[in-house]
């Protein structure tokens, strides 16, 4: 049993909590078992009884900004069926927080302040501050795929290039690269950019290459959520995949959610990178 | 057919009418993307090795891979000859195919050939195979020392390292496996 990963994983848990508390963040405890999962395309929830394991806490947490809560965040357990490999598992700890009056820079902002925090426990090889690299997933694709997925997006096609070209690219760039302003086919639940409806506000973290990190400027409006939510559930129908119903509660908080910015970063990976191995094994000993 | 899924390394599978091993496979799930299976694969005819990438709706074809059991018989020009334990039907293999393997085929040897279709892929001889030395320099006489070698000939002229003390006209086994020298069956 890798013993040493226990301690950096300790470190690493302490260091966020501190972190959050000093920037006046309240740590929240929403459920892990839930009636109806937050439906995305590509991500499946595990039932459990009559309810559904989390596959994220960000149903609830937009609630809690809806009811005055401007800055948030939780660290937990989620789940996601059948995603096993070197950089998944099935069951994995997720720190996920929310700004209110805020947007997907805000957010980044954090990021920086909390990586360069969290690399003080072990060195990284890199800080939080200014030399992360910003990239826009236009000039990625261009750069090392030869197309632009803005305003061409064709979902095989990108999820291919990504795979295969541009992730390899930014394992060779080495470090931090934020991967930025994704098409709006690929929004997810983050806004269009209010300048450039072709893309929505959302980023991506990558660290050597792998990705750490997932932002958003907050959808909030609550009659495009509900269209996404219809399209998705037609899209998973295709697919031969189960469709959950639309959560009424959440689309109601909507109506009442500031503009906010919100992340998820996956723990588990982090801890992995700064252990300097290649795969979850190395820090997840029960597995 | 095959899911996605259920690709997994060593698996075989078909691809173009051709059989193929995956040599290595990683799990991929791009940002809010697909899960892609990512895979080296081996061509089992060609032996070359190349990337390919499955997204999860695609379908694979499975590989029919027949292994049965032959009798050496006879060899034919650049061809080894087998019969079919149960049918006595021919199968011939190129020395190309057999590689260094046909050093080590003796009369009446009890082979498995493994077959895609009608065509053969590989060839299992037996671990051990014992073989008389036909010709070696004569040995010190007390010297059973086993780290000390030198070369001895097969009687099909393969030339293989063995210990000191081996003479003209002892039976050795041979682990087909490594190619080496075991140990020795009996005195010429």
């Amino acid at each position: 049993m890798p013993i040493d990963s226990i301690a950096l994983r300790d470190a690493v848990m302490q260091r966020i909590r501190a972190f959050f508390r000093k920037h006046g963040f309240t740590e929240v405890e929403t459920p892990i078992r839930l009636k109806i999962p937050c439906m995305e395309l590509h991500i499946d929830a595990e039932p459990s009884s009559d309810h559904f394991l989390r596959t994220s806490p960000e149903i609830f947490h937009k609630q809690l900004l809806a009811a005055g809560h401007g800055k948030i965040f939780e660290l937990g357990k989620c789940f996601r069926r059948g995603e096993v490999g070197p950089l998944h598992n099935p069951e994995y700890t997720m720190l996920e927080w929310y700004r209110a009056n805020a947007d997907y820079m805000d957010v980044l902002a954090d990021t920086k302040a909390l990586i360069q925090s969290v690399a003080e426990v072990r060195d990284l090889g890199f800080q939080g501050g200014e030399d992360w690299k910003i990239l826009a997933v236009s000039e990625a694709f261009l750069e090392f795929a030869g197309w632009n997925p803005v305003g061409s997006y064709a979902e095989d096609r990108f999820d291919m290039d990504l795979v295969e070209k541009v992730e390899p690219a930014l394992k060779q760039m080495g470090g931090p690269v934020v991967l930025i302003d994704y098409p709006v086919e690929a929004a997810a639940l983050s806004r269009r950019n209010p300048d450039n409806p072709l893309v929505a506000e959302r980023w991506e973290l990558y660290i050597d290459g792998i990705e750490i990190a997932n932002a958003y400027s907050e959808l909030t409006d609550p009659v495009e959520q509900r269209r996404r939510f219809e399209i998705c559930a037609e899209q998973r129908k295709v697919l031969g995949k189960e469709t959950y119903p639309i959560d009424e509660a959440f689309i109601r908080a909507l109506e009442k959610m500031p503009p906010s910015g919100g992340i998820a970063l996956g723990v588990d990976r982090l801890l992995m990178l700064m252990a300097g191995a290649d795969s979850l094994d190395a820090v997840l000993p029960f597995r | 057919m095959y899911s996605a899924s259920d690709l997994k390394k060593g698996l075989k599978i078909e691809i173009d009418g051709e059989p193929c091993m995956i040599t290595n496979f990683e799990f991929s799930k791009p940002g809010k993307g697909q899960a892609l299976y990512r895979c080296k694969i081996k061509n089992l005819i060609r032996g070359n090795t190349f990337d390919k990438t499955y997204r999860s709706v695609e379908k694979i074809n499975r590989c029919s891979l027949i292994s049965r059991d032959y009798t050496f018989s006879y060899i034919d020009a650049d061809d080894y000859v087998f019969s079919d334990n149960e049918s006595f039907e021919e199968a011939r293999l190129n020395d190309e195919l057999l590689g260094d393997l046909k050093h080590f085929i003796v009369d009446d040897m009890k082979v498995e050939i493994l077959f895609h279709n009608d065509r053969a892929l590989e060839i299992s001889l037996p671990n051990f195979v014992e073989m008389e030395i036909a010709e070696t320099e004569p040995g010190a006489r007390g010297d059973t020392a086993t780290n000390v070698m030198k070369p001895a000939k097969l009687p099909n002229g393969y030339e293989i390292n063995v210990p000191i003390f081996i003479n003209e006209g002892d039976t050795i086994r041979i682990d087909t496996r490594t190619g080496t020298y075991s140990d020795r069956a009996s005195k010429g």
